[in-house]
């Protein structure tokens, strides 16, 4: 083993292989070693983001599980709360689409079944290349299936997300799945092996070949070599999930269940040695035990396959019978293979030879971390320098909005949602298309709203700034549906982080996530990192998306984007202000991806959410939408296309740039429409915010008109600048991504 | 008046359809598992067949469903007159049991759709479509992969001579459109029953649309019906 240096080939370092010598006093033997390879592998040890992580406020009055379980779980009253996670599987997605997407869906379901919730929706946040290439088309395209094909199956909606295209995801996309689920307070259920001589049974499919070393994998850049790395993904088989599924939400209800844990990356391995070092224990388990699909396979490859569909549950001793019965309803295999030990060793066995003998909490917690160097990134010098002087005013903004609204980012994402059923379940009570999706929780009058978000080019851009705006739009999506944001699950999505540069854009990342957290009181209450999203040295945007929940008091009052009545009054709430840097427009139209994304103001921020929570809360407001890419016209042509109704907009000349006022993605802004005699109110409640509400105009018509209004001497002068059809709108917008893809 | 979900390992659509017999309908209703050999279903008056992935969809949907324990006492409650609705993949297990003629193909375009659809209402006699009338429009959710429903020519015209034709795809103004058809199904058709009517099965899900805060209530029409048929069924017993 030292003339070869194996450790190497698992992913460890020399150091780190000194280190393992150390906790055992002796040279690990080669099931060990693999054991401490994908425990010790980024993917699982978070050994290079835990000192960063530590700075994300977790704590808040709602928060009944913070990071650390399987799963955050946030109290909605009740006796309810919601369990949710994001995770990532960008790494098997590159090589295999749709299995990669697949067991994403499959992994994040599990982690909230092993809670003790019930799922109740899944949402995913997506990066392609751009569409134009075959490849990226080809990934798209597995992607959905694969997310489709599981959900679908499992009978659990996929209820919103969101896609972007860049550049710089084209060899690296991003597959990021969030489930949520919904749990009573005193079900929920944790990843325990506590009391010795408890059983640890083993329960769900059968163990193969599959997925070994996924999590070393996941921890490491891609490369012309990974196709070969094609075996380490998973296959799902999502109907053996939902059997597992429902098997395991029986089971727990019997209180036979001490701890439970599903097998995901690192299989057998971290779900033995994470659920003793929680508990403190230890745990004994013989791999002969273990019902196998195939024949002949070692105990390394036992210990470290990451076959889907597995659950590791230590249960009560002598209440064995009782979950394999309640398997066998299931038509699922159930079978005891070790025990809980009060040694704190994770001990294989293998018949009656000890195969690997590791202290548990060493494997699960003990892998060195220490803060990485970190060097702010010379890139940012020029690509924020943006004159914006040099940058010509469009004559034709008809012919730019319709450009926008034509961009894959923007335009319609029906041609994906349609394939998931979001409606199975029968909660949906906002379908995917809306700022958030919104769901009923039967048997009260309450609700949740659900949202990601994240824009991965003003994180490049200024990584504080953009981390911070991914945190303040979630809140705003889900404050438009009428919702009180909640609590964040987040998905941090980063290049090399031994690299100084990229840690730095974690790093800042992070802290401005963390300040919009405090500030918005949304603690963040689980999440994953994936760093390593690198090919050739070139890195994906830095993009930490958000996955938010919100809670709606009383159903009746949830609000959406979509003009409503002919007649009502359409008002900006916040400030427009000269703001093109980083935005959809200068990308589209000029081909450009620099400048300074736009300011954040987060006191801001908050005044205009809560005024627009208390003006929906009042029952004034008919529909409420956050204005982002593509800024104020695009907004408003989505409120159009999507209540298929007019709107007459007339819009002070100010000093700014007309694409500015018509494009830029200034922050902290909403559309609302209103009946014009509760304007009043609108501006009492404004005014106690002290937020800048301009009333734009009316709901009208089978058009989009903009006027410009000029006063020069006294003299108003009218010029419109955007005159536009909504049926002509919606045939783009709707019809873009359909075209491109079909 | 008792109905009965049928629930297949992968149905997803059971609690669906539990929730809406029970909780929007005040009606009596129980699961019944697969694995039961039901020889005596008379406590029942209405069977469900839910949606879902039975089997996970495997081989072809409801190919393998069709075996199961439960189903020989579906096929014998259904000779014997009782009432039985299979809705999307209890439609598939239908056709695949023989208790509802053709067959199902995957969608036109490959490709699981989700969405509201416009259905025609082509039959307002049965037990299931009593509070309809003919011609009427329907909104209600499709969810499927596999709803290309597929018929020979000549089973085809004695459907329709024989009236079991029962819901057909078409715009919001009720015209009968290649447009309109999510699937590829031939003659739009989303829905059909046996000869004797008292066996339908659709690809739609009433069971979506049966409450105000989901969007749509017509899917409540098709369970009002058999509450009704099954009404009258007592009163004219008596």
């Amino acid at each position: 083993m030292q003339d070869k240096k194996l450790w190497r080939q698992m992913g460890l370092t020399d150091k780190e292989y000194e280190r393992i010598k150390e906790i055992l006093g002796r040279e690990p033997n080669y099931v060990e070693l693999g054991m401490y390879g994908v425990m010790w592998s980024e993917h699982c040890s978070y050994k290079t983001s835990k000192p960063v992580l530590k700075r994300f406020p977790v704590k808040g009055p709602h928060v009944l599980q913070g990071p650390g379980e399987n799963a955050g779980i946030v109290d909605i009253g009740n006796n309810l709360a919601v369990a949710m996670k994001i995770e990532s599987h960008n790494h098997p997605s590159a090589i295999e689409p749709y299995q990669g997407a697949a067991t994403g869906v499959g992994g994040i379901i599990r982690d909230i079944f092993t809670m003790g919730a019930r799922p109740i929706a899944l949402l995913n946040s997506l990066r392609f290349g751009e569409l134009e290439t075959e490849r990226t088309r080809y990934l798209f395209e597995g992607v959905i299936s694969g997310i489709a094909d599981y959900g679908n199956c499992m009978g659990i909606p996929t209820v919103g997300g969101e896609v972007y295209f860049s550049d710089s995801y084209a060899e690296n996309p991003l597959v990021n799945a969030m489930c949520v689920g919904i749990i009573k307070h005193d079900e929920i259920t944790r990843g325990k092996a506590a009391g010795i001589g408890n059983p640890v049974m083993l329960v769900g499919a059968r163990t193969g070949r599959d997925g070994i070393h996924g999590a070393s994998f996941a921890s490491e850049e891609l490369s012309e070599d990974s196709e070969e790395r094609r075996p380490s993904v998973q296959v799902g088989d999502p109907f053996m999930e939902k059997l597992l599924l429902e098997a395991c939400l029986e089971l727990m209800k019997t209180g036979a269940v001490v701890g439970i844990q599903d097998l995901g990356a690192a299989g057998l391995t971290s779900s033995s040695c994470e659920t003793a070092s929680r508990a403190g224990t230890g745990i004994e388990l013989d791999v002969s035990l273990v019902p196998l699909r195939e024949e002949g396979m070692t105990p390394y490859e036992i210990m470290l396959s990451e076959s889907q569909e597995r659950m590791l549950v230590i249960v009560k001793k002598g209440r064995e019978e009782e979950v394999r019965k309640i398997f066998e309803k299931w038509d699922l295999t159930a079978v005891t293979i070790g025990r809980v030990t009060d040694d704190g060793m994770l001990r294989v066995l293998n018949g009656g030879r000890v195969e690997a003998e590791v202290p548990a909490d060493s494997l699960a917690e003990g892998a060195p971390s220490f803060p990485k160097e970190s060097r702010r990134p010379e890139y940012l010098d020029e690509a924020t320098d943006l004159d914006v002087s040099c940058i010509a005013v469009p004559t034709d903004f008809n012919k730019v909005l319709l450009e926008i609204l034509g961009s894959p980012n923007v335009a319609s994402k029906e041609w994906v949602y349609n394939q998931y059923d979001y409606m199975v379940r029968t909660d949906t009570v906002v379908q995917p298309g809306s700022d958030a999706a919104v769901l009923r929780i039967k048997g009260t009058k309450k609700g949740i709203a659900l949202t990601t978000d994240c824009n991965g080019r003003y994180c490049y851009l200024n990584p504080y700034t953009g981390g911070a705006i991914a945190v303040a739009e979630a809140a705003r999506n889900l404050v438009c549906s009428g919702a009180k944001p909640l609590a964040v699950t987040d998905c941090l999505n980063f290049g090399n982080p031994e690299k100084p540069e990229i840690y730095w854009q974690f790093e800042n990342c992070v802290d401005g996530m963390s300040k919009a957290c405090k500030i918005l009181e949304t603690p963040v209450i689980s999440g994953n990192v994936s760093f390593y999203n690198e090919t050739k040295g070139r890195a994906v945007y830095p993009t930490p998306v958000v996955g938010m929940v919100g809670l709606i008091k009383d159903i009746e009052k949830v609000t959406t984007q979509s003009f409503k009545n002919e007649g009502d009054m359409i008002v900006l709430l916040g400030e427009t202000r000269e703001e093109i840097g980083g935005s959809e427009y200068l990308k589209v139209i000029h081909g450009i991806e620099k400048g300074n994304p736009p300011e954040l103001n987060l006191e801001l921020e908050k005044r205009v959410q809560q005024c627009c929570l208390e003006a929906i809360n009042f029952g004034i407001i008919n529909s409420a939408h956050d204005v982002s890419e593509g800024g104020l016209a695009v907004a408003l042509a989505e409120c159009c296309i999507t209540g298929g109704l007019g709107a007459k907009i007339e819009l002070e000349k100010k000093e700014i740039r007309e694409d500015a006022l018509l494009f830029g993605e200034s922050q902290s802004r909403i559309i609302l429409t209103l009946s014009p005699e509760n304007h009043k109110l609108l501006e009492e409640i404004v005014s106690k915010y002290d937020v800048k509400a301009e009333v734009l105009g009316w709901v009208s018509g089978d058009s989009l008109t903009i006027d410009l209004i000029e006063n020069q001497n006294n003299n108003r002068s009218y010029r419109k600048i955007i005159n536009l059809k909504v049926r002509e709108m919606e045939k783009i917008w709707r019809g873009k991504l359909e075209c491109i893809m079909d | 008046m008792k109905f009965g979900v049928v629930v297949f390992p992968g149905s997803n659509c059971d609690v669906d359809c539990y929730n809406v017999v029970k909780n929007v309908l005040n009606k009596d209703v129980n699961y019944v598992w697969h694995k039961e050999r039901l020889n005596d279903l008379d406590e029942y008056d209405c069977l469900i067949l839910p949606g879902g992935f039975s089997y996970g969809d495997y081989l072809r949907p409801g190919a393998i469903a069709r075996f199961a324990n439960a189903m020989q006492g579906v096929i014998e409650f259904a000779n014997k007159g009782g009432l039985v609705l299979g809705i999307c993949n209890g439609f598939q297990v239908l056709l695949e049991a023989g208790l509802l003629p053709g067959a199902m193909q995957r969608n036109k375009n490959l490709k699981f759709r989700c969405h509201y659809s416009f259905i025609r209402v082509e039959n307002s006699k049965l037990p299931f479509t009593l509070e309809c009338s003919e011609g009427q429009v329907l909104k209600i959710p499709i969810a499927h992969g596999d709803g290309n429903y597929f018929v020979d020519e000549e089973t085809l015209q004695q459907m329709k001579a024989n009236d079991q034709i029962v819901f057909r795809y078409c715009d919001e103004d009720g015209n009968v459109t290649e447009q309109a058809n999510p699937n590829g199904s031939i003659d739009n058709i989303a829905g059909i029953c046996n000869k004797k009517g008292n066996v339908l099965g659709m690809m739609p899900h009433p069971e979506r649309c049966a409450e105000d805060v989901l969007g749509s209530t017509h899917g409540k029409l098709i369970f009002d019906s058999i509450i009704k048929y099954l009404e009258s069924r007592v009163e004219n017993a008596r």
